[in-house]
């Protein structure tokens, strides 16, 4: 089956961020600069966390979606604070594809089920962000990543399906932002026991840990954040960038920002395929542009 | 709405069908980006008078042909196809033109193409689980040549952006344009029948490569000389 590598875009107003496990958020630069190289490199969707939610930001993530979507012909997923079907309609208006629910699909999970009857369910994607706890199960959180729920990850996911959910978006906690690798028990645990696609993200370091998150883990498909932002950020070629303003002493400096050590998009393509993870080869792109 | 007004046979927008199901303002864009004047509506008269008309769709088949018959558009559709309109489902659109879908029940569709539409249902082999819907990317492979059809020029295997839970079965395969594999299912992902075209997959949402099917659809129209 064909794996999707759906790069994650983290939104805090105007800029795009990145933390360590959703918080202690660094500003990376513009998100449309980012959202294109990665269309361009092949990313087969794109998804968008505004990771403050209040009104204020989420007119500029409106108009960064109205933006994207005139240039860039993947699915775009929107997330983050979304609590009404009203939200939910002005980003679908906006150009977005499917909307990613958590803190309110908890607070009220029959919003999944109204939100599922008035879109679709395919337009509808619940965000598990879990928390491994001390007795190996696994807890999920809110409000990115601060509210605990008291509420089984897996049983979560489970109903969340029941009520009417197209896919799950789950996120390790521990795991994000570290590059230590995905959590595949985490992964293992939820998409061998849902039979609807489940997106798994938190800990790329390295192809390798894709191929693991694919083959142990069972993810339908993984959304990828630091090393691709990271590999972004050292391998851009300076001499295209002169219109980013505010990104380009920040490109030109080369400087690395984290311990995870970036790749490119393409890169990872190559070496999934090289490791018989069917994904769509950036050739094809390539090829039919000519 | 920005409209190009000149005196070529193509000035006239496309129609797209808006009946409230489907992402259909990514499909304005994707028309938009390669300059291709076309609207959103719902309106009999646009639709009788668009040099070509795209229908959209996500959902169920049985809400999608209650909502057009209920706005007069399954009659209208059915005429102005018949009649050579140039027409291009997609995704459920392109279900919506078989003769019957046993998707929650038995539904009767526009009748367009002879067939039906069934559930996707692959082996699950305990290795790889193929979910349902698919949500991936697929390749389409040729059932027969492109050459003058709407995936004319587009590459033998091309990935396109898949999401769904059934697929149709045209009686003639001299219909299907193309076929995928999702596991242990090969099913059709797109057909021609003259002026009337569709595609299981999302164009639109599937990069580059399948914007191509909008340009050709275009000259499918030029082709026609249909104003």
């Amino acid at each position: 089956m064909t794996v999707r590598i759906i790069p994650r875009l983290d939104i805090k107003g105007p800029n795009l961020v990145k933390g360590i496990h959703l918080e202690g958020l660094r500003v990376l630069g513009q998100p449309s600069d980012f959202a294109r190289h990665y269309y361009e490199q092949g990313a087969d969707e794109l998804i968008y966390m505004d990771v403050v939610a209040s009104l204020y930001q989420r007119n500029s993530l409106l108009s960064l979606i109205e933006k994207a979507s005139q240039e860039i012909f993947i699915p775009l997923t929107v997330g983050g604070g979304l609590r009404t079907i009203e939200d939910i309609r002005k980003v679908l208006r906006a150009g977005a594809d499917k909307v990613s629910l958590n803190t309110a699909a908890i607070a009220d999970p029959t919003f999944i089920t109204k939100a599922a009857r008035t879109f679709g369910s395919s337009t509808i994607v619940i965000s598990i962000e879990a928390i491994k706890k001390s007795d190996g199960t696994y807890e999920a959180f809110t409000d990115n990543g601060r509210e605990e729920t008291g509420l089984n990850a897996v049983e979560w996911a489970k109903r969340v399906e029941e009520l009417g959910a197209g896919e799950i978006y789950l996120t390790s906690i521990d795991r994000e932002g570290t590059g230590k690798g995905f959590d595949v028990d985490l992964t293992q645990k939820i998409a061998t026991k849902v039979s609807i696609p489940v997106i798994s993200c938190g800990g790329a370091g390295s192809s390798n840990d894709v191929v693991q998150a694919v083959n142990e883990g069972k993810a339908d498909a993984v959304s990828l954040a630091s090393i691709l932002h990271y590999g972004l950020i050292e391998h851009a070629d300076h001499s295209h960038d002169n219109k980013s303003e505010g990104n380009v002493e920040y490109l030109k400096s080369g400087r690395t920002f984290s311990k995870i050590k970036g790749k490119s998009l393409i890169e990872l393509k190559k070496d999934l395929l090289n490791q018989k993870v069917e994904c769509r080869p950036h050739v094809d792109f390539e090829v039919s542009r000519v | 709405m920005w409209i190009l007004r000149c005196r070529v046979s193509n000035s006239k927008p496309i129609a797209i069908v808006d009946y409230g199901l489907g992402n259909v303002f990514s499909i304005l864009r994707a028309l938009e980006h390669s300059g291709i004047p076309a609207k959103l509506t719902a309106s009999k008269e646009d639709i009788v008078s668009a040099p070509g008309v795209i229908l959209p769709g996500v959902g169920a088949f049985g809400d999608a042909m209650t909502t057009l018959n209920k706005l007069g558009l399954s009659s209208i559709l059915k005429e102005v196809a018949t009649n050579g309109k140039p027409l291009l489902g997609i995704c459920l659109g392109l279900q919506l033109l078989m003769t019957e879908s046993n998707e929650f029940g038995h539904h009767q569709g526009l009748g367009l193409i002879e067939g039906d539409v069934v559930k996707l249902n692959p082996d699950q082999d305990g290795v790889t689980a193929y979910k349902v819907p698919e949500v991936s990317w697929n390749k389409v492979n040729a059932n027969q040549s492109w050459k003058g059809t709407i995936l004319d020029g587009m590459n033998e295997g091309t990935y396109q952006y898949f999401v769904h839970s059934y697929y149709v079965r045209p009686k003639d395969s001299s219909r299907i344009l193309s076929t995928t594999q999702y596991g242990s299912v090969e099913f059709c992902s797109s057909v021609q029948k003259g002026n009337i075209c569709a595609t299981q997959f999302h164009p639109e949402r599937s990069g580059e490569a399948g914007l191509k099917i909008y340009k050709n659809f275009v000259n499918l129209i030029s082709r026609e000389s249909y104003v």
